[in-house]
C-alpha cells in the first residue's frame, strides 16, 4: 500500500506547486504518484469541506484491526481532511521555500509498506463525545480544540514537537552500543547520527526505544501502541529537522525512522491478540527466507481506446480495476501496463523462537515476518535476530463466491528493524546480546541468596545433587560455570587473557563423570556435549559446506565455536584422536580457532571453557603411576587445564556407607523432599547468568598481595629440592579461580578469602593429580613436562651407571643386548626394568655414545 | 441409555445456547467446559461417545462429539480466530452476535468491521493414534465401543465383509509398495478369526483427491506401516499443560466441513506447508477439544480414570497378584526355553517405568539385554509374545539396512514447517524391542552412526535429541528397551542376562505356537492387567530397610571393593523395587532385598561364566 504520508502530502504539494517541482513531472514512472494524474481527474469532483463526513468512515474503523478498512467512497472525503492535517511531509514552510532538490519537498518520500497505510486515519477531536455507531461528529467548531488521529490519543503536532526535542536533546553518556562507536557521548546522540546521515547519505535513522522511554515515557507509550501513526510523524519530524540543518544534502529518499529495542520485548510464545497492531520486539532464529516478491503498490492502467491512463493504488491487497474509462466512457477498456506500475520489494521470512525461550517438552513456535524494501535479504537462515516490527492479523478475505469464511486470522510481523544478535559474537563483547531480563523480584531473590555466608557451599551442593560427594570437584565446576573476569591486554601485545576455567576429570570408569558432564551441559545455555570417540577435528572446530540450494560455500561451526561463552563438555577425552586433540591447544589458551580451508580463512572466537573427562588407559586407575602415565595425554594439553581432578572410588567403609545412604535416598525420597533440600536448578541457572552478566570483580590490594605470596610460596616448595613447583600459568589460573569465587559472592572486589579458596582448591587438585607416586610429593612438573623430577633424575642415574659399566668392560665394539641388560641388572642395587634399561640406552644413543641395531649394541 | 443425547449429537447447540444466555459475559466458556466435564463424569457416559480410533470417519456425524485416543505428534503455531463475531442478515440488515469457538468456519455474512469482534487464540496439535498400539488393545477398545454407538448409524460387524474391506483388499498392493517396512502383525489368531484385519479408516491413497495424486500425503506416523486417522486438534484451554508425545484421550467436536479444503487462500505458505497444515478434512479431520484426559496407560482392560472404581479394581486385583505372577513367570519361562532366571528378569523389565528424574538421571529405567538368543526367527516369535502382553510395542530389527536408512529421530522439516516423525517418537511405556540378532557385519554410514547414538542416548538417559537442523532439542521419554542379541549387545544396557535354554525344541515355531495356543484369552488378559497395574503402584523404602541395605553394601564392599560398585547398587535398588512391585508389595522388605541380591548374584555369575567361555569379551 502506498505510503501513508506521501499520498495526501504529495497530492497537496503537487496541486499547489506543480510548476515548482519539475522533478516530479519528469520522474520515472515508478516514482510518480497518482496525485499527478488524479489531480486532473477526480479532484474537481471532490467536496471541499467534508468535515461532517468523517463520522461515516469512523464507524467502520472501530474494529480491532485498524488496518485500512475505509471504503473507497469515503476516500475523497478523507483526502480533504488530510490536507489540513499536519500529517504531511510538505509542511507550509517547506512548501514555500522548496527548491526542487533541497528541503523536504524535493526529496522523494519513500513508501513505507512496513507501516501499512494510514490514509484512512482522520483526526478527531478529543473533547468531542466519543464516536459511536450513530455517528458522532467532529465538527468544524472543534478545529480549535485538540486534534488527535482517529482511534488514538496521538496529536500530531505535539508528537512531532516532542520527537524533535528528543532528537535535539537526548544524551546518553553511558551508551556502550557498538553502533554509537565514534560518537561523542556527551553531545546529543541523534543529532550526530543525523550528521552521519548527511555525510554517508543513507537515509535511515535507527532509534533506540529505551532512549525514547527514558526521555518521554508518554511518547514511548504512543510509539508502542500506535506505531503506524506515530512513526510517520517521527519521519516527518526528523526530515524537517534534517533539511533545516543540512539544506544542501541530497538523499535518495526521505529519512525513515526505524525504532528498535521496544521494551515490550517478548518471546514469540507470549504474543497474544492484544499485541495486534502494536510495536513489538521479539528474538528468534531465521529458519527460512523466501524469494523476493515484487508487490504491486500502484497499478497503471491505460485505456485501449483513447490511451488515457490512470493509476490505482492497492487497497487491502487488491486492485480495483476501473470498469469505465473516465475520459472516453468506454467500459472495460482499461488494461494493466505492468512496466509502468509501481512495485516494492517484499520478502517472507520465517522465524523460529530460540531454544532458550521454550518450556521443556514443547515444540518451538514460528512466526511469519515480512521484510520490505531495503530490509529484504538482510538476514539468512540460521541467523539469530531481534526483530522490531508491527504485529498484524489479517482476517480471511471475503470471497464473493463463498458465503462463509474460515474464522482464522493470518498473523505476521511487518518488520521495521532487524538486529542480528550473533553478528556481534564474532566481534567480541556481547554483554547485551544475553539480554536475559531479570525481574526485580528475581534479582532480589538472587541477592538475598548471595548475601548468605554459605552461598558457596549451597551452590556447590545444588550442583548435580544426584551425584554423591566429590565436593571439591563440584566446587571446581561451580567456579568454572562462573568464570573469571575478562581482561583485555591487546594494547600491551598480549591479547585477551583467558577468563575461562578448564577442568579435566579423570578416574575410574563408572564414577559418574559422564553424568556430571551431562548435568553441566544441561545447565548452561550455550553448552555442547561431545564424546571424544565420536568427534573429529572438524566436528569440533568448523567445516566448510556447500549449500545445496545456493551453491554457496558456508562455514558450519562445530562444537567449540558453538559453545563460545559457554562450556564444551568432552567425554572420553582420552579416546580422541591426536589430530583432533591438537585443535584444542589453540582453543584452550588463545581462545580462538583459526580456519583455512576451501578459500575461507578466518579466525573465530571460541571463548569456551572445556570440561573434559578421561578414563585411565588401563581401565582401572593405577595409583603407582603418575597422572600422565595413567591417562596418556600430552602434557602440553594437560598444562592448559586449570584444575585436574581425580574421581576415584575411595574404597573406605565410611564413604561406602554414605554413598549407599545417598543412593537409597535417591530412589525413594519424594519429589518435595528433594526440592526442599536443594536449590532449584532454575535458581542456580539464573544465579549464574546474573553473576556472569553483571559482576566483574577486580583484585583489591590485599588480594593481589595474597596472590603474590601464594605464588612465591609455591615456587619455594620446589626450589629446595631442585624442582620447579609452579609456573606463571598456575598464577593465572589462581587469579581466575579467585575471581570466579568473588563472582559467586556477587562481590565486585576479589578479596583475600577468594584467594584462599582458590589456593585451597588448586592445592587439592594438585594433590590429587600431581603427586609423584614414588616420593609422595606434589610435583607440578608431572603436569608441565610429563615427568616428575625424581623420575628424570633416576633416568639419568641409570644411564650413567650403564655407561660406566660399558666403559669398565673395556674395548668391546659390540655387545649382546640381553647380556648387557642382565649385567646391568646384576650390578645395580635397585631393580631395573626393561623400560628403564631401554630408556638409558636411548639416552646414551642421544649422546652419540652407542647405537642399537636389533639385538646388538655397538659403541661409536 | 439416556433419552437425550443432544450433548453428544449436537454439542455445538449446547455451546451456542450457553453463549446466547451469557450476554457476552466471558464466564460462559468455563461453564461450557464444566458442563461437558460433568456429563462425561457420569457413569459410563464416556463410552457412549464414539471413538475416532474405532469408527471409520465417514460413519461419524459431523459436528458431533467424538473421542480420540492419541499421541501429540506435533504442535503447530498458535492461531488467532474470531471468538465472537457479528453477522449481518442481508435481508433484514439485523446484526447478530455469534460465537466462533469450536468452529472452523463462520456463518455467512460476517461483518469484518464490527467492533464487537473478539479475537481469541487457540493452538493446533497434530495427533496420531498411539504408535505401536497392540492389535489386542485396539480390538478390545473397539468391541467395548461397539456395544453402544448411539450416535452413528454404524454397526461394526466383524464377520461380514463390507464393501470397504473389499476396497481395502484391493488396495493392499500399492500400500505395500509404498511402505517397505510394513510389519503387519501376523499373530496367530487366538479365537477371533479375522482379528488382524482392523477396520480403520480407508487408507490415504484411496481418499486422496485426484489433484493430490502426484504428491502423496504423508500422515506422519512415527512408525512405518501404521494406519488410522490422524487428527488436527484445536486446543483452547490450558495450552501449557500439554507436551509433545503426551498420550491423551480427547473429547471434542468433530469438524469435517469440506469447505475447509476448498478455502485455500493464496498466501505465502509453500505447497508443502499447506499440505501439512491444511490437509483435506476428509482425511485428517479437525477436532475441537472440549475435554482431554491424559492417559496413564492405554490398556483397555483397566479402568482408565483414577476414580473410585479404579482403586476398588486395584485392591481386588492385588489379592491375586502373586498367583498371576507365578503363572506369568511359568509362561515366560516356557517361552524363554525353560530359563527361569531370564523369565524373572523379563518380567521385571516389562513392569519397569521411569518414575522420576533427578537432574539428568532417570530413575527406574531397566533396559534388559537378553543375550545368547537362538537365531532363526526366535526373536520375532518372542516379540509377538511380548506384543500380546503389553498394550504398546514396536520391534526394531537392527539390520544394517534399517539402521542406515531408517529415520529414528524426529526431524523438523522447515519447508513444510512440521516435525517429521521418527521411530523413537513413542508414547510412554512403549516396549521397544531391539533385535540385534538381525545385525550383520558391514559398514554403518553416518546416519547409521547417528541412529546408534540415538539408541544409546535413549537407553542411558531416556531422552531423544530431536533434530531441529540448527540445533537439537532434548525430549525426555519413558521407553522400555529390550535388546536381544547373540553376544553382548553393542548398545549399553542396565542389565545383561545370557539366555541358557534348558530345552531345545526341534521345531521352534511349533514349540512357541503351542505354548501360545495353550493360554486362554482370559489368562492372557490377566497377564495384561497385571503388567499394567504393577507399574502404577506406589513404592517406598522404610528407614529400617534403608539401614539394612546400607550395611549390606558396606559389607559387600569390605570383601572385595572391585566386585560391587555404585553402579551395581543402582541396579540392585531398581531390581529390588521391581521385584517388590511385581509381588504387589509397595514397600521394600528385607526379604525382598535379599531376593533382589540373590537373583542379581545368579545373573552375574552367569555373565562371568560366559565371559570366560567366550574369552574375547573386553
Amino acid at each position: 500500500m502506498s505510503s501513508p504520508t506521501s499520498t495526501p502530502g504529495r497530492r497537496k504539494r503537487n496541486r499547489d506547486d506543480i510548476p515548482a517541482t519539475p522533478k516530479s513531472t519528469v520522474s520515472p514512472p515508478s516514482q510518480r504518484r497518482r496525485g499527478q494524474d488524479s489531480s486532473n481527474g477526480d479532484l474537481p469532483a471532490m467536496p471541499t469541506s467534508p468535515a461532517t463526513d468523517i463520522a461515516s468512515p469512523a464507524v467502520h474503523d472501530t474494529s480491532l484491526f485498524s488496518s485500512p478498512k475505509a471504503p473507497s467512497h469515503h476516500l475523497n472525503a478523507l483526502r480533504e481532511v488530510d490536507m489540513s492535517s499536519p500529517l504531511m511531509y510538505g509542511t507550509p514552510s517547506s512548501r514555500v521555500e522548496g527548491t526542487p532538490r533541497s528541503g523536504v519537498g524535493g526529496t522523494p518520500a519513500r513508501q513505507r509498506p512496513d507501516l501499512g497505510s494510514i490514509r484512512k486515519a482522520p483526526q478527531v477531536d478529543l473533547h468531542s463525545e466519543p464516536p459511536s455507531a450513530d455517528g458522532a461528529v467532529a465538527s468544524e467548531q472543534a478545529l480549535g480544540q485538540k486534534l488527535v488521529i482517529w482511534g488514538t490519543d496521538v496529536n500530531v503536532g505535539t508528537c512531532k514537537e516532542k520527537f524533535q526535542r528528543f532528537l535535539q536533546r537526548f544524551i546518553d553518556p553511558t551508551s556502550n552500543e557498538d553502533e554509537n562507536a565514534g560518537l561523542d557521548l556527551n553531545e546529543p546522540l541523534y543529532m550526530q547520527k543525523l550528521e552521519e546521515i548527511s555525510v554517508v547519505g543513507e537515509p535511515v535513522l535507527n532509534v533506540n526505544c529505551s532512549h525514547v522511554q527514558s526521555f518521554d515515557a508518554d511518547l514511548y507509550r504512543q510509539l508502542i501502541s500506535y506505531p503506524q501513526e506515530v512513526i510517520p510523524t517521527f519521519d516527518m519530524a526528523v526530515n524537517e529537522l534534517f533539511f533545516e540543518r543540512f539544506p544542501d544534502s541530497i538523499l535518495e529518499h526521505q529519512i525513515q525512522v526505524r525504532p528498535y529495542n521496544a521494551l515490550k520485548t517478548r518471546n514469540m510464545r507470549s504474543l497474544n491478540p492484544e499485541d495486534i497492531d502494536q510495536m513489538i520486539t521479539i528474538s528468534g532464529m531465521v529458519i527460512r527466507t523466501s524469494q523476493l516478491i515484487p508487490e504491486m503498490q500502484e497499478a497503471f492502467f491505460q485505456c485501449q481506446v483513447c490511451a488515457f491512463s490512470t493509476r490505482v493504488e492497492v487497497d487491502r491487497g487488491r486492485i480495483a480495476e476501473p470498469a469505465v474509462c473516465r475520459n472516453c466512457n468506454t467500459t472495460h477498456s482499461l488494461a494493466l501496463i505492468h512496466n509502468r506500475s509501481a512495485f516494492s520489494d517484499k520478502q517472507m521470512i520465517k522465524v523460529q523462537e530460540s531454544p532458550d525461550d521454550m518450556p521443556a517438552g514443547q515444540t518451538p513456535h514460528t512466526t511469519i515476518v515480512y521484510a520490505h524494501n531495503d530490509l529484504v535479504d538482510k538476514v539468512q537462515p540460521g541467523d539469530r535476530i531481534n526483530i522490531t516490527g508491527i504485529y498484524r492479523a489479517v482476517p480471511m478475505r471475503e470471497n464473493p463466491r463463498q458465503s462463509n469464511v474460515k474464522s482464522v486470522y493470518k498473523t505476521h510481523i511487518d518488520v521495521i528493524h532487524f538486529r542480528k544478535t550473533d553478528e556481534k559474537r564474532l566481534h567480541g563483547l556481547d554483554e547485551d546480546s544475553d539480554q536475559k531480563l531479570f525481574t526485580e523480584e528475581r534479582v532480589q531473590i538472587l541477592k538475598e541468596l548471595a548475601s548468605k555466608p554459605d552461598v558457596y557451599d549451597r551452590l556447590s551442593s545444588a550442583l548435580a545433587p544426584s551425584i554423591y560427594e566429590h565436593e571439591d570437584i563440584k566446587k571446581g565446576i561451580l567456579l568454572q560455570l562462573f568464570g573469571g573476569t575478562r581482561k583485555d591486554f591487546s594494547q600491551t601485545g598480549r591479547g585477551n587473557f583467558r577468563a575461562e576455567v578448564n577442568i579435566l576429570l579423570c578416574g575410574d570408569p563408572g564414577t559418574s563423570k559422564s553424568q556430571l558432564l551431562q548435568y553441566v551441559f544441561n545447565l548452561v545455555p550455550r553448552g555442547q556435549y561431545t564424546s571424544g570417540k565420536g568427534s573429529s577435528a572438524v566436528g569440533l572446530t568448523a567445516y566448510v559446506m556447500k549449500d545445496p540450494e545456493t551453491k554457496q560455500l558456508v562455514l558450519q561451526t562445530g562444537a567449540l565455536v558453538l559453545s563460545d561463552n559457554g562450556i564444551c563438555c568432552i567425554d572420553e577425552f582420552d579416546k580422541m584422536s591426536d589430530s583432533t586433540r591438537s585443535v584444542l591447544h589453540e582453543v584452550m589458551e588463545q581462545q580462538t580457532l583459526s580456519i583455512a580451508k576451501a578459500g575461507i580463512i578466518c579466525q573465530l572466537n571460541a571463548r569456551t571453557s572445556v570440561l573434559a573427562a578421561a578414563n585411565p588407559v588401563e581401565s582401572q586407575w593405577n595409583p603407582k603411576k603418575t597422572t600422565i602415565e595413567n591417562i596418556q595425554l600430552p602434557h602440553t594439553l594437560l598444562s592448559r587445564f586449570d584444575l585436574i581432578f581425580l574421581m576415584l572410588d575411595p574404597q573406605d567403609e565410611a564413604y561406602d556407607r554414605r554413598l549407599a545412604h545417598h543412593l537409597v535416598a535417591l530412589y525413594y525420597q519424594s519429589e518435595e523432599q528433594i526440592e526442599e533440600e536443594f536449590l532449584d536448578m532454575a535458581v542456580l541457572k539464573d544465579y549464574i547468568a546474573y553473576a556472569r552478566t553483571y559482576i566483574n570483580p577486580r583484585l583489591n590490594e590485599e588480594a593481589s598481595q595474597a596472590l603474590i605470596e601464594a605464588y612465591v610460596d609455591m615456587r619455594k616448595i620446589g626450589s629446595g629440592r631442585g624442582m620447579v613447583s609452579a609456573y606463571p600459568r598456575q598464577l593465572e589460573s589462581l587469579i581466575r579461580l579467585a575471581e570466579a569465587h568473588a563472582k559467586v559472592r556477587f562481590s565486585d572486589k576479589v578479596e583475600t578469602i577468594d584467594v584462599e579458596e582458590a589456593k585451597r582448591l588448586q592445592r587439592e587438585a594438585l594433590k590429587q593429580s600431581a603427586t609423584d607416586p614414588r616420593t609422595g610429593f606434589v610435583d607440578i612438573s608431572i603436569l608441565t613436562t610429563g615427568m616428575s623430577a625424581t623420575a628424570r633424575k633416576r633416568k639419568e642415574e641409570v644411564a650413567q651407571a650403564l655407561k660406566k659399566m660399558i666403559q669398565s668392560k673395556g674395548k668391546t665394539p659390540a655387545m649382546k643386548y640381553q647380556q648387557l641388560f642382565d649385567d646391568l641388572r646384576g650390578q645395580s642395587e635397585a631393580a631395573i626394568t626393561k623400560d628403564m634399561f631401554e630408556e638409558a640406552l636411548r639416552a646414551l644413543a642421544d649422546e652419540d655414545y652407542l647405537t642399537v641395531t636389533g639385538k646388538t649394541v655397538r659403541l661409536l | 441409555m439416556p433419552s437425550s443425547h443432544d450433548w453428544i449429537n449436537k454439542p455445538l447447540g449446547v455451546v451456542e445456547a450457553m453463549f446466547a444466555q451469557s450476554n457476552s459475559n466471558p464466564e460462559w466458556e468455563a461453564k461450557v467446559l464444566e458442563y461437558f466435564k460433568g456429563q462425561l463424569k457420569e457413569k459410563e457416559s464416556h463410552s457412549w461417545v464414539p471413538s475416532l480410533n474405532d469408527v471409520p470417519l465417514h460413519y461419524l456425524k459431523p459436528n458431533s462429539l467424538v473421542k480420540f485416543r492419541c499421541l501429540v505428534q506435533d504442535m503447530f503455531d498458535p492461531e488467532f480466530y474470531m471468538g465472537v463475531y457479528e453477522t449481518v442478515d442481508p435481508s433484514t440488515k439485523a446484526n447478530v452476535l455469534r460465537c466462533g469457538k469450536y468452529k472452523d468456519v463462520t456463518e455467512c455474512g460476517v461483518d469484518l468491521n464490527s467492533r464487537n469482534t473478539v479475537t481469541a487464540e487457540r493452538q493446533t496439535f497434530y495427533c496420531v493414534p498411539i504408535p505401536g498400539e497392540s492389535p489386542w488393545a485396539k480390538e478390545i477398545s473397539f468391541l467395548s465401543a461397539a456395544r453402544v454407538v448411539p450416535s452413528t448409524s454404524y454397526v461394526p460387524s466383524r464377520q461380514k465383509r463390507s464393501y470397504e474391506e473389499d476396497d481395502d483388499d484391493m488396495d493392499t498392493q500399492p500400500q505395500k509398495q509404498r511402505e517397505p517396512h510394513t510389519e503387519t502383525p501376523q499373530i496367530q489368531p487366538h479365537g477371533n478369526g479375522d482379528s488382524k484385519r482392523q477396520e480403520t479408516e480407508a487408507p490415504s491413497s484411496q481418499t486422496t483427491t485426484p489433484s493430490d495424486c502426484s504428491s502423496h500425503l504423508d500422515l506422519n506416523f512415527p512408525l512405518p506401516g501404521e494406519r488410522g486417522p490422524a487428527c488436527l486438534v484445536k486446543v483452547y484451554e490450558g495450552l501449557d499443560s500439554f507436551k509433545l508425545n503426551d498420550t491423551l484421550e480427547i473429547y471434542g467436536i468433530l469438524s469435517v466441513n469440506p469447505v475447509l479444503t476448498v478455502l485455500g487462500e493464496e498466501n505465502m505458505e509453500t505447497p508443502e506447508e499447506q499440505r501439512a497444515h491444511d490437509p483435506p478434512a476428509s482425511l485428517v479431520p479437525r477436532l475441537h477439544m472440549l475435554y482431554a484426559r491424559p492417559l496413564q496407560h492405554n490398556n483397555p482392560l483397566l479402568p482408565s480414570a483414577p476414580t473410585e472404581d479404579q482403586s476398588a479394581f486395584v485392591s481386588s486385583f492385588l489379592v491375586e497378584m502373586a498367583s498371576v505372577r507365578a503363572e506369568l513367570l511359568a509362561y515366560l519361562t516356557h517361552v524363554l526355553l525353560g530359563d527361569g532366571l531370564a523369565a524373572e528378569y523379563l518380567l521385571l523389565h516389562l513392569i519397569s517405568d521411569v518414575y522420576t528424574r533427578r537432574d539428568v538421571l532417570p530413575l527406574g529405567k531397566f533396559t534388559l539385554n537378553l543375550s545368547g538368543c537362538p537365531l532363526n526367527s526366535y526373536t520375532e516369535r518372542l516379540y509377538q509374545i511380548v506384543q500380546q502382553l503389553v498394550p504398546c510395542s514396536y520391534r526394531l530389527s537392527m539390520s544394517l539396512h534399517t539402521m542406515n536408512s531408517m529415520r529414528l529421530v524426529p526431524k523438523k522439516d522447515y519447508v513444510a514447517n512440521r516435525l517429521v516423525s521418527g521411530a523413537l517418537q513413542l508414547a510412554r511405556n512403549t516396549s521397544l524391542f531391539l533385535d540385534e540378532t538381525q545385525l550383520e557385519q558391514g559398514q554403518l554410514d553416518s546416519s547409521g552412526v547417528r541412529n546408534i547414538t540415538a539408541l544409546g542416548n535413549l537407553i542411558s538417559w531416556q531422552k531423544v535429541d530431536y533434530d531441529f537442523s540448527y540445533h537439537q532439542m532434548e525430549f525426555p521419554c519413558n521407553i522400555n528397551v529390550l535388546v536381544t542379541s547373540e553376544g553382548r549387545s553393542l548398545l549399553p544396557s542396565d542389565c545383561q542376562v545370557p539366555l541358557q535354554p534348558q530345552v531345545t525344541p526341534p521345531n521352534m515355531e511349533e514349540y512357541l505356537t503351542t505354548i501360545h495356543m495353550a493360554q486362554f484369552t482370559s489368562q492372557i488378559n490377566k497377564f495384561r492387567v497385571y503388567l499394567s497395574l504393577a507399574r502404577t503402584l506406589d513404592y517406598s523404602i522404610s528407614d529400617e530397610v534403608t539401614k539394612a541395605v546400607e550395611d549390606d553394601f558396606v559389607d559387600m564392599r569390605k570383601d572385595d571393593p572391585q566386585s560391587v560398585t555404585a553402579e551395581d547398587l543402582h541396579r540392585m535398588l531398581v531390581v529390588a523395587r521391581l521385584l517388590s512391585l511385581s509381588l504387589g508389595q509397595t514397600t521394600l522388605s528385607r526379604d525382598g532385598w535379599m531376593r533382589a541380591k540373590h537373583i542379581d548374584m545368579l545373573r552375574r555369575s552367569r555373565t562371568e561364566q560366559q565371559k570366560s567361555l567366550n574369552g574375547n569379551e573386553p
